[in-house]
């Protein structure tokens, strides 16, 4: 080796360490990165040459970035990674206060703060980008008039996300799993599997006819989420939001819905992969944030143009709602019997129930709670971890939606 | 065998030929989709006529129908092949009551050609001295979405793999239509592979000519209030509108009552021939379908 080589072996030691960190800050962020990507990304800076930050760009990215969600968190990681060293403190200032600099973009981009959280894990909690309340906000009021506006929501951070999915992961919805007409291989009794049989058979030669059996496959019914998304509600819209967004990831056949003032599907929008993409993209579709509650008109919209397409094969609906309404007439009542009638099964969970002397007295209650099979109670919803306690509850007397009428 | 329609409008005449009036659109994506050798995906509401184009279109061409009816469960077995296990039991207790026992032999003799029994999507590969058949896939969202991925081989390759066999490959692929009702949504990867068309309810004037080419026994007057009914119903923001089945049905059903024209106390009658929910029928019925046959009757004098 001549000294030449020495000093590149040198200069790409220091090059691979500095990978070696940024490696580990991806880590952090929630990408799958191994110590085998780190070699290869090595390598593959060796063999490509640091030229351009371009180059380099597209060289790390091409080892680290393995699935489309994660390219926004590794653009944001790069960029506040790899700066000249004298950037450092003053664009960590920059990312922690809020706004200070005027060409900073006015919408956080997706990534953001996990990104941030992952390369600086000791420069304190960092300042959400966004108050998650908007200003606007009626909680408990109902409102008639259409407010339409947009929202953005505080991002998710990696343990946030990491959290949520350990939750749904446990959750467990009553009625859960429904058999199939279809037939899978089974250890044990059941139909005869002719078929395997008959293959088991011939490996002896046809000598000895061991019998083969099946039984009914089950799956997850298809899950249906109605969310009011009004004035009142506007607290947890945030919660839903994610909620929906992880269901979505774990579970196939989730079909989201968001209503105010009128119904927004955002099965598709919600179905992004990256967290912050999803909520965004959220924001973008629905005109009616935090306005006011039309929830019979939005239930008949529902039962007319979707029912008939989402219901299918046994769906569960999830209805989170207050049930408050100011014009609550006979179609509430008659909408939600429909929409009983279409479901398999329809939770409503009511996150009034906070108050400890909820009662069913307003109007729009009495009128939906004969139509559901549960009714969930919610005491604080702070975060996931809440919803799907309340809806993994085994107690079924909790449930029982004429407990409530009854002792109203 | 007849040959492809060589244009829109020859596809337009052999439609109407077999007694379906298409208007251009349906056409022009079924002349696509004979041309390019696609399969016509097809999305409507219920009874709007989307079962009867693979029917005429088999009919015209003289072709086989293959039908595929999808339900809930649907498996290989029952849409692909099977084999005939009881023949193979038999072939194996003959083999070894003959004495000699060789395993290779007994597994290459059992699963053979012979003893595959071929279910709806096998037989649209074979050849046919017809020319390829039309292979009609319907109500694809009854069946499960494992299907919906198994189909994916057979729409875009024309071919299924049977393990023990091999990979049958049809010479001439059959002409495919999937139809649909929408109760579930098809998954895009296999939207992707087909012409998609969504066929909506017929405005006044071909659901006009629907009607005398398929109850021709219904008056001229009673033909045109019929039609003209159907269509104010389907304004009426119902939970299920009437689909073209049910205005043949109702304008069969009227015949029947050897009626002329339309009169409120029949439509009321006859009501649950064209309304199949309680709902919409409690609100059609009486003073509504009174006010509906007025302006109706009006509308049509105004016309003349």
């Amino acid at each position: 080796m001549s000294d030449e080589s020495e000093i590149e072996v040198d200069k790409t030691g220091r090059l691979a360490e500095n990978i070696v960190y940024f490696a580990r800050g991806l880590r952090r962020a929630g990408l799958a990165v191994g110590p085998a990507a780190v070699i290869d990304a090595i390598r593959a800076v060796e063999v490509a040459g640091v030229a351009t930050r371009e180059d380099f760009y597209w060289a790390l990215h091409s080892i680290f970035v393995s699935k489309r969600e994660h390219r926004a968190v590794f653009d944001e990681a790069f960029r506040l990674f790899w700066r000249r060293r004298q950037n450092l403190e003053e664009m960590l200032s920059s990312l922690l206060s809020d706004g200070d600099r005027p060409e900073e973009p006015e919408k956080p981009r997706p990534g953001v703060t996990r990104a941030a959280e992952a390369m600086f894990p000791n420069a304190g909690a960092p300042a959400k980008p966004h108050k998650d309340d908007p200003k606007v906000e009626g909680r408990l009021l109902v409102s008639e008039r259409e407010l339409l506006q947009h929202r953005d929501f505080a991002q998710m951070s990696a343990a946030e996300i990491s959290e949520a999915r350990h939750r749904i992961e446990q959750m467990r919805l009553p009625n859960d799993r429904v058999k199939t007409r279809r037939l899978v291989a089974s250890p044990r009794s059941g139909p005869i599997d002719v078929r395997r049989t008959l293959r088991t058979s011939l490996r002896t030669g046809g000598k000895m006819i061991l019998l083969r059996h099946r039984r009914p496959s089950e799956i997850h019914p298809p899950i249906v989420i109605l969310a009011d998304i009004s004035g009142s509600m506007s607290q947890y819209t945030r919660i839903f939001l994610q909620f929906m967004h992880v269901v979505g990831e774990r579970r196939r056949r989730v079909y989201s819905f968001l209503f105010g003032t009128r119904l927004t599907n955002i099965t598709r929008q919600i179905r992004l992969k990256d967290p912050d993409e999803a909520l965004a993209a959220c924001s973008e579709a629905v005109a009616d944030w935090s306005g006011g509650t039309r929830i019979a008109t939005a239930l008949h919209e529902f039962n007319r143009l979707w029912g008939r397409r989402v219901l299918g094969q046994g769906a569960i609906v999830l209805l989170f709602t207050d049930g408050l309404e100011r014009e609550t007439d006979e179609d509430l009542g008659v909408e939600m019997d429909r929409l009983h009638r279409s479901c398999r099964r329809l939770i409503w969970l009511n996150p009034l129930l906070r108050y400890g002397g909820f009662e069913a007295k307003a109007r729009g209650i009495r009128a939906m709670l004969p139509h559901v099979d549960e009714f969930r109670p919610i005491h604080s919803l702070e975060a996931i971890a809440d919803l799907c306690a309340a809806l993994s509850e085994r107690r079924a007397d909790m449930a029982d939606p004429r407990r409530w009428l009854s002792a109203a | 065998m007849t040959p492809l329609p060589v244009s829109i409008d020859a596809t337009l005449e052999l439609m109407r030929g077999g007694g379906y009036v298409s208007d251009r659109s349906l056409a022009t994506v079924l002349y696509l989709s004979l041309k390019m050798g696609r399969p016509l995906f097809l999305e409507g509401e219920a009874g709007v006529g989307k079962t009867e184009i693979a029917k005429v279109l088999a009919d015209r061409l003289g072709r086989r129908l293959i039908r595929l009816q999808c339900y809930e469960g649907l498996d290989v077995a029952s849409a692909v092949y099977e084999w005939n296990y009881s023949a193979q039991m038999i072939e194996i207790r003959a083999a070894e009551a003959s004495g000699a026992v060789d395993r290779e032999r007994l597994v290459e003799d059992v699963f053979t050609e012979r003893f595959l029994i071929k279910r709806p999507l096998l037989q649209a590969l074979e050849p046919d001295v017809g020319g390829a058949p039309v292979l009609l896939i319907d109500e694809l969202d009854r069946a499960d979405e494992a299907f919906e991925a198994y189909l994916l081989e057979v729409l875009a390759d024309n071919q299924v793999t049977i393990p023990e066999l091999g990979t049958f490959r049809a010479k001439s692929p059959p002409i495919v239509i999937v139809t649909t009702n929408r109760t579930r949504e098809i998954h895009d990867a296999l939207k992707r592979r087909c012409l998609y068309h969504w066929i909506d309810y017929p405005d006044a004037v071909r659901e006009l000519e629907i009607v005398r080419t398929k109850v021709p026994g219904a008056g001229e007057r009673l033909s045109r209030e019929v039609v003209s009914f159907v269509q104010r119903l389907r304004n009426e923001d119902l939970f299920k509108n009437p689909g073209v089945a049910e205005t043949l049905d109702w304008a069969s059903a009227l015949t029947e009552l050897d009626q002329t024209a339309l009169n409120p106390e029949t439509v009321s009658e006859t009501l649950g021939v064209l309304l199949k929910y309680q709902d919409d029928i409690s609100r059609i019925e009486g003073s509504k379908a009174r006010a509906l046959v007025d302006e109706v009757k009006a509308d049509l004098s105004a016309a003349e």
